[in-house]
């Protein structure tokens, strides 16, 4: 299930605001999404890495993310050297691995570590519930915070629904085989979840209306922007502008 | 004559396609009065809170609640800030991430300010000896103590009237006394769903049964109860003053008669 491993700590990153380290994250991944050139990509990264250290997390935890994404990336490296039309580097059999192949992989690289870990400093270094108080700030979509703060709230109930019902399939003598049973029996119990998730959200929402719910979402946590916060955003800020200036500048 | 909050007049109610749960029924709650309801699994006692809460409709017959009848959904928002249910399942009553948050929903919805809400939900919690809760994490509570929280979700909003819906089953023992005594110390006028005899006894006064859509009304609880239990904790040394705390553990009175 969810653990938040990066979510409590007593970082400088921890004690930014959380709408700041929000838009930041924002602000940078578009950034780097955009940028093309190899000078800003690398500011990026040093900036994500950079930010990750301060933010004072488990090594091994943050590696362990970056392997997951990089194992897919790998996939992007054995398929677009190839696939990418351009000049030549050198000829397997009947494929010619190009450079503008090998330079779009580097590029994906770069641009995906760097937004992965500017998100792992940033957003994950906050609980979801925070991020979503955060995010209602923000003037985002109350029914789209409601929808992230509810569904943290019951992928729990439904994780342990499922254990339930696993288990009482378990108890009945029930392995999984590659048959017919077994595909049906997942499919009655997938179903099952399905139906009792729908009912416990009209409970749920009985529930809250009983409280004086009527659709507006109040929130209880607030959000101070400090003078620290400044200077983290002015530091963030002149960051993205160097890497900005870095693409964009005439060669 | 006390005058009664809660009215029903000849009120019905059928599930679409199933059976009638309320055939015409009349009854009344006063003011300060603790009412228990007993009845089988699917008699209607919840679906009864469900009417008084506006969160279903009754078919014909008339709700007044305070006084006033009450049938749209805008009268229900008015009145359902002075109505407290617990529900039967707690986790379906708690769904913020932190139990302050969850405390300070019901106060947030009635337009107060976070920082009122905050001190007002962090003084429920005191009432209930719930103090170090504040921050811990909903889904990761004990029954009991969600249990405990969902009542404190509850009495932050300061009802009159509260509806309590299988407020000890799948308790143990300690947090059931916990509850009855919280019960028991408050004043407000209280409806309790149970099949448990033995906690109505404990915490109302009144004892009515649901059964074909009928309520009726058995007797007081201290008679009842005493008739209740009278063979099995017989051969226990026990005085039946007019209080109910004589009780012994439920273990010695789990047969009826």
């Amino acid at each position: 299930m969810i653990t938040e491993e990066f979510a409590i700590g007593a970082s400088p990153v921890h004690r930014i605001d959380p709408r700041l380290r929000v838009g930041a994250a924002v602000l940078f991944s578009c950034t780097a999404a955009v940028c093309g050139r190899f000078e800003p990509l690398f500011v990026c990264l040093m900036t994500a890495v950079a930010l990750t250290v301060m933010a004072r997390l488990d090594p091994r935890l943050v590696v362990r993310r970056l392997l997951l994404v990089n194992g897919l990336i790998l996939f992007l490296w054995a398929v677009l050297p190839l696939t990418t039309e351009g000049s030549a580097v050198m000829t397997i059999g009947p494929a010619a691995v190009t450079d503008e192949g090998l330079l779009l992989s580097a590029r994906i690289t770069l641009k995906s570590n760097a937004i992965l870990l500017a998100l792992i400093a940033l957003v994950a270094t906050q609980p979801i519930g925070t991020l979503g108080h955060a995010l209602n700030r923000m003037k985002m979509s109350d029914k789209l915070v409601h929808l992230l703060l509810i569904t943290y709230r019951y992928i729990f109930v439904l994780e342990q629904e499922y254990s339930r019902l696993a288990r009482a399939a378990r108890v009945r003598s029930f392995t999984p085989k590659t048959r017919i049973h077994t595909y049906r029996t997942y499919a009655y119990l997938i179903g099952m979840l399905f139906v009792r998730a729908a009912a416990r959200a009209e409970r749920v929402h009985q529930a809250m209306v009983c409280r004086g719910f009527s659709g507006r979402f109040y929130s209880l946590s607030e959000f101070s922007f400090t003078k620290t916060d400044g200077a983290w955003a002015a530091g963030i800020g002149a960051v993205l502008l160097a890497v900005g200036w870095l693409e964009w500048m005439p060669k | 004559m006390k005058t009664p909050v809660i009215e029903l007049e000849n009120v019905s109610f059928s599930y679409p396609g199933g059976k009638t749960v309320l055939d015409r029924v009349d009854f009344q709650l006063r003011n300060g009065e603790k009412v228990g309801l007993i009845g089988p699994n699917g008699s209607g006692k919840s679906t009864l809170l469900y009417l008084l809460m506006g969160l279903q409709k009754p078919a014909e017959g008339v709700l007044r609640l305070f006084g006033r009848p009450v049938r749209t959904e805008a009268e229900f928002q008015q009145t359902r800030r002075r109505v407290g249910l617990l529900f039967q399942n707690a986790d379906d009553q708690l769904f913020s991430p932190t139990v302050i948050e969850d405390v300070a929903f019901g106060p947030l919805n009635l337009g107060m300010a976070p920082t009122q809400a905050r001190q007002k939900a962090k003084e429920a919690l005191e009432k209930l000896d719930l103090s170090g809760f504040q921050d811990r994490i909903t889904y990761l509570l004990s029954g009991g103590e969600k249990k405990l929280v969902a009542l404190a979700t509850i009495l932050v909003m300061e009802p009159e009237v509260l509806l309590l819906d299988e407020p000890t089953t799948g308790l143990d023992e300690a947090t059931c006394q916990r509850i009855i005594d919280i019960l028991n110390d408050m004043p407000i006028s209280t409806i309790t769903v149970s099949h448990e005899y033995d906690f109505l006894a404990r915490t109302t006064r009144q004892i009515f049964s649901m059964q074909e859509g009928q309520i009726r009304f058995n007797g007081s609880s201290a008679d009842l109860h005493s008739h209740y239990h009278i063979h099995p904790a017989g051969t226990v040394p026990h005085a039946h003053p007019n209080s109910h705390s004589h009780l012994p553990t439920r273990s010695a009175e789990s047969d009826p008669d």
